[in-house]
């Protein structure tokens, strides 16, 4: 048996834009081990729901991270919604959706980005981003806002997006959509990246199921899974069908990001035909009482939102389970057995957001 | 919103419960622990086909040791070292106990203390 040594990995890591570390045991160059720590930029920004009227939270869990930041603030509102038996309006639902898919665009552009840089593709990198930039400028022209939107709100929406306006968008888009599908084309047929993908990274689909994967994690191990078909905001009425690949590797996960990628764009388009005039909010009275588990898809995966209130204005108890946190057990599993050089890939298949999982 | 089921649950019961939803196919979705004035509760919750289960688990105070379902559910290790560090829960049986390294936070189970400003706000 070869010498045991282990290897620091993070926490400031070329391919880790935040902080976590991973003790990886290794013999040669073969990982036998991966030991994770976390919480390096901790914030405790749950207990901050002591302080903060439940009304103004949703501020706070927009800020919990700056790539799904409009779905965080919108899986608040769905629970303090359930909670206090809001009915929201249609139109906000589908403006919801909408926000909700052009955030998942511009996350796995963003991702795509950093994936490719990991292994030296770096124009590919720079086309990514350069086309997640027009997302974030429609993301701009219709909240005022590129990272933190500002949406969000109890009971609907702040902001609407006019007809002539979604039209010129949808316009866009098209465009746009063809471009990012090129792109994704160009990644999944390219040599090199099969041969740092294929087989890298496996997870089977029962390690899936018995670790807590969630998001595209999950479903490139053949679990057909995905949160948006509880049908939350309006994806009951524009149909929907979650993504699956069956590979288990880094190659299926890419795919099922590009499938989704793609998807999502349709998605908008199908909101924009069905969205009727109406109106954006309900007037919200009293205080929530209770506790409820919401639960929406982000980009990374499954994320929830425990509330707990009791009849005030203060909640006891906001606790939010992100896709990161849940997906850090099935990403040891993967990188047990595998290659040295392969880890950063592995670990940006994955998708990690550590501001999500350091809340 | 599909429906949640929410049943209480003894600590002596904990173990024969992980044990019952892992045969039954069910996901570990999370772990929670909540402080309340008088109490700590802990969430563990399971989900199949989109249907959510959640087990409450209520403790005086953080003094009770609880079981590990980490010989069950391997995914919990990381939950329940999160629920030691925060809230102080001693947890029995950890397959991948951290001893208190899983967060480094600058004051001991943070989230077991009551913030005299958030209490006094409560009370206004």
């Amino acid at each position: 048996m070869s010498e045991r040594t282990i290897i620091p990995f993070g926490p400031q890591h070329p391919v880790l834009p935040e902080p976590i570390h991973l003790d990886l045991v290794v013999e040669d160059e073969k990982v036998v081990e991966a030991i994770p720590s976390i919480g390096f930029i901790h914030r405790g920004l749950e207990r901050l729901v002591e302080k903060k009227d439940f009304i103004d939270f949703v501020y706070v869990a927009e800020r919990i991270c700056g790539i799904c930041s409009f779905i965080h603030g919108l899986t608040y509102c769905m629970s303090i919604e359930e909670l206090m038996k809001i009915d929201v309006p249609e139109r906000a639902h589908y403006l919801r959706t909408i926000w909700s898919e052009l955030s998942r665009i511009h996350s796995h552009l963003l991702w795509l980005g950093l994936t490719a840089d990991s292994f030296g593709f770096e124009s590919m990198f720079m086309q990514s981003w350069r086309l997640r930039e027009y997302i974030l400028d429609i993301i701009e022209e219709t909240t005022g806002g590129r990272v933190i939107f500002g949406s969000a709100k109890i009971g609907g929406v702040r902001r609407d997006i006019s007809p002539e306006k979604m039209a010129e968008i949808i316009k866009k888009l098209r465009g746009y959509q063809k471009d990012v599908r090129a792109l994704f084309e160009e990644l999944l047929k390219d040599e090199t990246v099969k041969h740092r993908m294929k087989g890298v990274g496996l997870l089977s689909k029962e390690e899936a199921k018995s670790l807590g994967a969630v998001g595209p994690m999950l479903r490139a191990s053949g679990v057909a899974q995905d949160i948006r078909m509880m049908g939350y905001a309006s994806y009951a009425k524009i149909g929907f069908e979650p993504v699956v690949e069956t590979g288990g590797d880094c190659f299926a996960r890419c795919q099922v990001r590009a499938r989704e990628t793609d998807a999502s764009f349709d998605m908008i388009y199908r909101c924009a035909e069905q969205m009727k005039e109406g109106s954006l909010d309900v007037k919200v009275t009293g205080f929530p009482n209770g506790e409820f588990f919401a639960r929406s898809e982000q980009p990374r995966g499954e994320v929830i939102y425990y509330a707990k209130a009791n009849g005030t204005k203060f909640l006891e108890r906001m606790r939010v389970r992100t896709p990161t946190f849940a997906n850090i057990p099935p990403l040891l599993s993967t990188l047990r057995g595998c290659q040295l050089a392969d880890v950063p890939v592995i670990i940006l298949t994955i998708d990690p957001c550590i501001s999500c999982a350091e809340r | 919103m599909n429906q949640q089921t929410y049943t209480d649950i003894e600590v002596k019961d904990l173990l024969s419960t992980a044990s019952r939803m892992k045969d039954a196919g069910q996901r570990l979705v999370q772990i929670c622990c909540t402080k309340l004035p008088d109490r700590l509760e802990i969430h563990y919750s399971f989900d199949k086909d989109y249907a959510f289960t959640s087990f409450r688990l209520t403790l005086k105070d953080n003094s009770t040791i609880v079981p590990s379902i980490s010989k069950v559910y391997w995914n919990s290790f990381h939950y329940e070292n999160e629920i030691h560090d925060l809230f102080g829960i001693k947890v029995e049986g950890n397959v991948v106990d951290y001893q208190g390294n899983f967060y480094r936070t600058a004051i001991k189970t943070p989230f077991n203390i009551a913030t005299p400003a958030a209490e006094g706000e409560k009370k206004s």
